[in-house]
């Protein structure tokens, strides 16, 4: 049987096409049965997801320091955020680390992809280059932070031999936010190729095979085949990359914590300072409601744009 | 490794991936220099990837006090068990000051279990309850149906920051904290992908089969649990192996709820053991030896499923 977990894209099936118009018993118990076998992803959806979603939004508007319940404040916590150097600092440092973090990420996983195209579809190739995906963040980060640490690091030791000074790379306010994006590259390089792979593997062989029989060069034919054919799955893939990039959390905090000087207190580090080592949930979750809008809007703008590369297409 | 680095060989038929179309590129058998190039990129780009896997394992076979004078020996710098043997409690807090350890002890047994007990749980919860809803979306026939599902899909654009304060807040008014049932409630019932992701799959089952069943008069939950779940193997495997790595996996959220010794879990208890070491002469090897123990099982569970987990990345990132 062959499983659709083996295609490159989802089927797209129509929601009325599914089950036939069905009579007597099939239409009579459906309702109630239904209702039995949705009560606990309801109860998680409502408890874990909906009404903390509205709560979120109380919380936001009111001044609520844990151990004292909520008190109403309007939009006090918003006017402070407008005037938090901090909170500009934690926007401006993360749209950087997601702007070093897309563009290396997706060039380069572009050129992955494009040579497990051409070169080998070997299974153990991919999986090998997908398997940092899968290890935890932490983990990720404790040994990068050992293969870069000043003194004992080999990758100083490597500089030192090219002649080049070794590199505080954590401690150097310059360098440590492009660090972790790098070292999230490294990460999420495999798992981003992949996507890309399978969306290439859709594109028809013919069409590169009449190109090369009318002569285009192999790269003539990524321009002119594989890229805009592409543009679909790539304005998907990085819907998914870039909304994931805002919410860097943990490398950062298993790293520098934020530092040295704020050089990495992405806005996802600051709303959880502010929560749980200030105890300001109020003000927190204004952060937080900020971070969703702007995740929001990133989406929307980018299913726009998937929207338009959808048409490319037909 | 071998035959894939032969850059003239053709892969063999078991190792492509079984509906990947036929390889055009597989007639052209004369070595260009453009391939020689691609085949260099492609061994660095692995070398890169997955030496610091190796370094992990060097360092934690290492002894701290060599450590420092041989940082680009490739080979363990005094090849030594003593990193794992902190890591498991197996010597004496005194002979672990001696090796370049930590003073306070890391009871990696408990937080093993620990991440078991939370991974597990998670797991089996989520993908049996969001099957069960992902039945209702894609078997049954009943009034708003296509609203209701597109209500929960909508969970997936909320940020996990922002519903992890008053998240947090209800654990705590609940009295969780700290507790199993504090780490995996949020979870244990249903993700909006892992509902969307078995539904794809429950949508392509042939309704003939059900039917037939519910002729015989099969009840609509007899139908569910022995002939859809059954005939889904493959994507529940697949479901369950990717909830597995992300619980496995999850910093945020136990960082918050499970910061008590009797409920931490791996990757908190890296992340302190971490803080813990003086930042003159952490103990690497020490560290290195833990973080290579709590990564394995997801590295055996890659090794034993790794071809089921990469042919589904097509799949589930794409949504």
């Amino acid at each position: 049987m062959a499983t659709p977990v083996l295609t490159g894209r989802p089927r797209r099936p129509e929601p009325t096409s599914a089950p036939p118009r069905r009579r007597g018993v099939w239409r009579r118990t459906d309702l109630r049965t239904a209702m039995i076998f949705l009560i606990p992803a309801t109860v998680g959806f409502v408890v874990f997801y909906l009404l903390p979603t509205i709560r979120g939004v109380y919380f936001s508007f009111t001044d609520y320091p844990v151990l004292a319940p909520p008190t109403w404040v309007g939009l006090d916590n918003y006017e402070r955020l407008v005037n938090d150097p901090l909170f500009w600092n934690a926007l401006v440092v993360t749209l950087y680390y997601v702007a070093i973090n897309i563009i290396v990420q997706t060039v380069l996983a572009i050129g992955v992809a494009v040579l497990m195209q051409r070169l080998t579809r070997s299974i153990l190739v991919r999986g090998a280059i997908l398997l940092p995906y899968f290890i935890a963040n932490v983990i990720v980060a404790l040994v990068w932070f050992f293969m870069l640490d000043v003194q004992l690091g080999v990758v100083n030791v490597l500089l030192e031999r090219f002649g080049m000074d070794p590199q505080a790379f954590f401690g150097n306010p310059a360098l440590a936010l492009p660090t972790i994006a790098l070292i999230n590259v490294w990460r999420h390089l495999g798992y981003t190729a992949l996507l890309l792979f399978a969306g290439m593997q859709m594109i028809s062989p013919q069409l590169y095979e009449a190109a090369a029989l009318d002569g285009a060069s192999p790269w003539r034919q990524f321009r002119s085949i594989t890229m805009p054919l592409l543009r679909p799955v790539l304005a998907l893939v990085l819907v998914v990359t870039v909304t994931g990039s805002f919410q860097i959390f943990d490398t950062v905090a298993v790293t520098t914590g934020g530092g040295p000087i704020n050089a990495t207190r992405v806005i996802y580090l600051y709303i959880y300072d502010l929560a749980f080592e200030q105890l300001d949930f109020g003000y927190a979750s204004a952060l937080s409601v900020v971070l969703f809008l702007i995740l929001l809007v990133v989406a929307l703008v980018q299913l726009r744009l998937l929207r338009a590369g959808e048409s490319d297409e037909a | 490794m071998t035959t894939t680095l032969d850059p003239g060989a053709t892969p063999a038929p078991t190792e492509a991936s079984p509906t990947g179309p036929i390889d055009p590129q597989r007639r052209r058998r004369r070595v260009r220099p453009g391939k020689v190039l691609g085949w260099i990129c492609m061994i660095a780009l692995l070398l890169i990837t997955l030496f610091p896997f190796y370094w992990m394992l060097r360092t934690a076979l290492s002894t701290n006090a060599l450590l420092a004078s041989q940082a680009d020996n490739l080979l363990p710098a005094g090849f030594t068990l003593d990193g794992f043997r902190r890591v498991f409690g197996l010597v004496t807090l005194e002979d672990s000051l001696a090796q370049g350890g930590a003073g306070g002890r890391i009871n990696f047994w408990l937080y093993l279990r620990n991440s078991v007990i939370v991974a597990t749980s998670i797991t089996v919860g989520q993908v049996f309850f969001s099957a069960m809803a992902a039945y209702a979306f894609a078997r049954l026939r009943w009034p708003g149906r296509n609203t209701v599902f597109a209500v929960f899909l909508s969970a997936l654009m909320v940020p996990g920051i922002f519903t992890a304060i008053p998240n947090f807040v209800l654990i705590k008014e609940l009295g969780l904290l700290n507790t199993f049932p504090g780490l995996v409630l949020p979870t244990l019932l249903m993700t909006p992908f892992a509902i969307f992701f078995l539904r794809q799959f429950f949508l392509g089952i042939p309704f003939e089969l059900e039917e037939a069943a519910m002729l015989d008069g099969a009840s609509r939950a007899r139908t569910f649990l022995r002939i859809i779940l059954p005939m889904s193997g493959a994507p529940i495997t697949t479901l369950a192996v990717l909830t597995y790595i992300a619980a496995w996996n999850e910093y945020f959220w136990p960082l918050l709820v499970g910061q008590s010794e009797n409920v931490r879990v791996l990757t908190v208890a890296l992340g302190i053991f971490r803080s813990q070491t003086p930042q003159g002469s952490p103990d690497w090897s020490g560290l290195m030896a833990a973080t290579l123990v709590a990564a394995l099982p997801i590295v055996i569970l890659f090794l034993a499923l790794g071809k089921r987990i990469v042919n589904s990345i097509g799949f589930s990132g794409i949504k």
